[in-house]
């Protein structure tokens, strides 16, 4: 990347990453609250994006990841009545490990086989955590108790029934996964992931040890899936099947492939646009998925590149 | 019950789980074998088939079995049309990418299903079997109903292996599927091929659908397990290959049967799945790796 696309990109995840600070002052609650869900979500389109944007590598299965966040940090909570911090970092550290599992299996497989075997270890995913009721309450879920709604963090109490605390608390979270992701990629590790997903063989002919690149960015990817989980797990004290279920690592695509696979901030614009219309949607009608194919068959026939894709392609080149 | 005469119904109950996966599996295989498509959506064209069964029923009048009948001749059609319009709509003008194609029959999937979902309701309704007689085993009654239908997969795999051994149409196929460069350097129209055994695939789908529906009853998220079984089947019994498909299907719905009546059904379906994956990575030449050139 050259200085100049360094400092354009670093100026503009700097302007949105303001606003969305600043989006706080002027939105009603209603919209506070979707402000949060949707940058959590987006953590995890960043996620998925990594995966798919920066190697090449299309999950079928990361709502696997999603859910090891979710339960991992959810369960030690209700379970065994962790501290909020303890079961984020743990989550996180548990779905980090499960990628790595995961994806040193996974990854001997390539295109279409590799989407058919993610899905696969994500259905099998989702089936644990219906056949392990007993812990998980299967597809009716468990609220996380009331004493998890507090963070206590070096003397300061952060009360978690605010809407305001929780919109900080997962913009935190987006910023922070955001800046690591930049420097990742602007380093000369994150060129050797990029450059394995324009030409594998050719990286690997370079002396780059490719299975290594791409289990590392594998590891990234869960791990920041995984991160969403548990966020999303402790700001809004519940956990269920559904986020497990085939339905979520599709809408991780479906955010990444709509806001530009392969740019920084495709996913988190994939993701304000494809919440907004669900849940407009979703006012309207119970079919409100239908959107989710549409939109879909919509991209893959028409904008393959995405949003920023498309702009990247036209008119700026420099866009990380 | 004894466990002699309950292995035995567990093995009945399965038979009849692997007879309708055999015509699923047998649609999937096809299309994936002549397309290099795997379609996501192959589920959804069963549920498609039960729905439409279901309202064959409930508009004729008289003897279940009449609208039974009528289901079994309008469902595939039907559904056939469905998935030829779609192939020539969406898939056509991916060129068969198969990363590509994947994400579009996603995207199909949720249509299909949230269509039915606005159209027939989130009910899961019942539709008659066209007829009632109970077969009477010194242990337990049996639906004779369940026998039809495994008699009913026989007939229709030896159809499908008639039609595409013996009969030009199926010669043209197994062409496309051997090599679809130089079947359209032989004058082959590959592209037109395509459409019909994507419709046809689908038809397939939807006859199991109709067969299923009796005992299931249908609802708009029916599509979710005979789609991840039929994969498995295809992934087991290997590419495009019908008598691989058939025994696949056979050892398949006979596990999952007993599994499921010996254990629970979660854990059968976990534990076939997770091999089936295991089996995937293991065999990276197997169905999907000659797929990706």
């Amino acid at each position: 990347m050259t200085k100049s696309a360094y400092r354009n990109n670093l100026f503009l995840t700097g302007v949105v990453l303001v606003l969305l600070f600043f989006l706080q002052f002027v939105l009603p609650d209603y919209h506070v609250l979707m402000g949060t869900r949707m940058m959590v979500l987006a953590v995890f389109a960043l996620g998925f994006n990594a995966l798919l944007g920066y190697v090449g590598l299309l999950s079928l299965g990361h709502a696997m990841f999603f859910a090891a966040g979710l339960y991992g940090a959810g369960l030690t909570v209700y379970h065994f009545g962790w501290s909020l911090p303890a079961a984020f970092g743990f989550a996180v550290l548990a779905s980090a490990l499960l990628a790595l599992v995961i994806g040193a299996v996974v990854l001997r497989t390539i295109r279409v086989s590799f989407m058919i075997v993610t899905l696969m270890f994500a259905q099998v995913a989702y089936l644990m955590v219906l056949y392990f009721a007993e812990w998980t309450n299967g597809q009716e879920g468990l609220s996380l108790p009331l004493s998890a709604r507090a963070v206590h963090l070096f003397g300061a109490t952060l009360d978690l029934s605010s809407a305001i605390t929780r919109y900080n608390l997962a913009f935190g979270l987006l910023a922070l996964c955001l800046m690591l992701l930049f420097a990742y990629l602007a380093s000369a590790r994150g060129r050797v992931a990029t450059a394995i997903r324009d030409n594998e063989g050719r990286t690997e002919m370079l002396g780059f040890n490719v299975f290594a690149g791409k289990l590392e960015m594998f590891v990234l990817s869960g791990a920041m899936s995984g991160a969403a989980g548990a966020a999303y797990a402790l700001l809004f004290g519940y956990i269920g099947s559904t986020f497990a279920s085939f339905q979520y690592s599709i809408e991780a695509l479906l955010f990444t492939l709509l806001g530009g696979a392969g740019t920084l901030l495709g996913p988190l614009l994939g993701v304000l646009l494809m919440v907004a219309m669900i849940d407009k949607l979703s006012e309207l009608t119970s079919a409100y998925l239908l959107v989710i194919g549409v939109v879909l068959i919509v991209v893959i026939l028409w904008f393959p590149k995405g949003i920023l894709g498309t702009i990247r392609e036209r008119w700026a080149p420099w866009l990380l | 019950m004894a466990l002699g005469p309950y292995l035995f119904l567990a093995t009945l109950e399965g038979l009849v789980q692997a007879a309708v996966l055999c015509i699923t599996a047998a649609g999937l295989s096809l299309v994936f074998g002549v397309m290099r498509v795997v379609n996501v959506a192959h589920g959804e064209f069963v549920m498609l088939g039960a729905v439409i069964a279901w309202f064959a029923a409930s508009l004729v009048t008289g003897h279940p079995a009449i609208g039974f009948a009528v289901a079994l001749v309008i469902s595939p059609v039907i559904v056939g049309a469905i998935a030829f319009a779609s192939e020539r709509l969406i898939l056509k003008r991916l060129d068969y990418n198969p990363e590509a194609t994947i994400v579009a029959t996603i995207g199909l999937l949720y249509i299909l299903q949230q269509t039915v979902l606005i159209v027939y309701g989130p009910d899961a309704r019942p539709v008659d079997p066209p007829f009632y007689y109970t077969i009477r085993f010194p242990w337990f009654g049996y639906s004779s109903y369940k026998l039809f239908v495994i008699a009913a997969a026989i007939v229709i795999m030896g159809a499908i292996w008639f039609v595409l051994q013996k009969t030009k149409a199926g010669l043209i196929m197994r062409a496309a599927q051997f090599d679809r460069e130089t079947a359209q350097a032989f004058g082959i129209p590959v592209d037109r091929v395509s459409a019909f055994v994507f419709a046809a695939g689908a038809g397939l789908a939807a006859l199991a659908g109709v067969l299923v529906v009796p005992i299931q009853q249908a609802h708009y998220l029916m599509g979710a397990d005979p789609l991840l079984l039929s994969f498995i089947v295809v992934i087991i019994g290997g590419l495009g290959s019908m008598s691989g498909t058939v025994v696949a299907a056979i050892l398949i719905g006979l596990s999952d049967g007993i599994l499921s009546v010996m254990f629970s059904p979660t854990l059968a379906k976990m534990v076939s799945t997770l091999l089936v994956a295991l089996v995937l990575v293991f065999r990276p030449n197997g169905l999907f790796g000659k797929a990706a050139r």
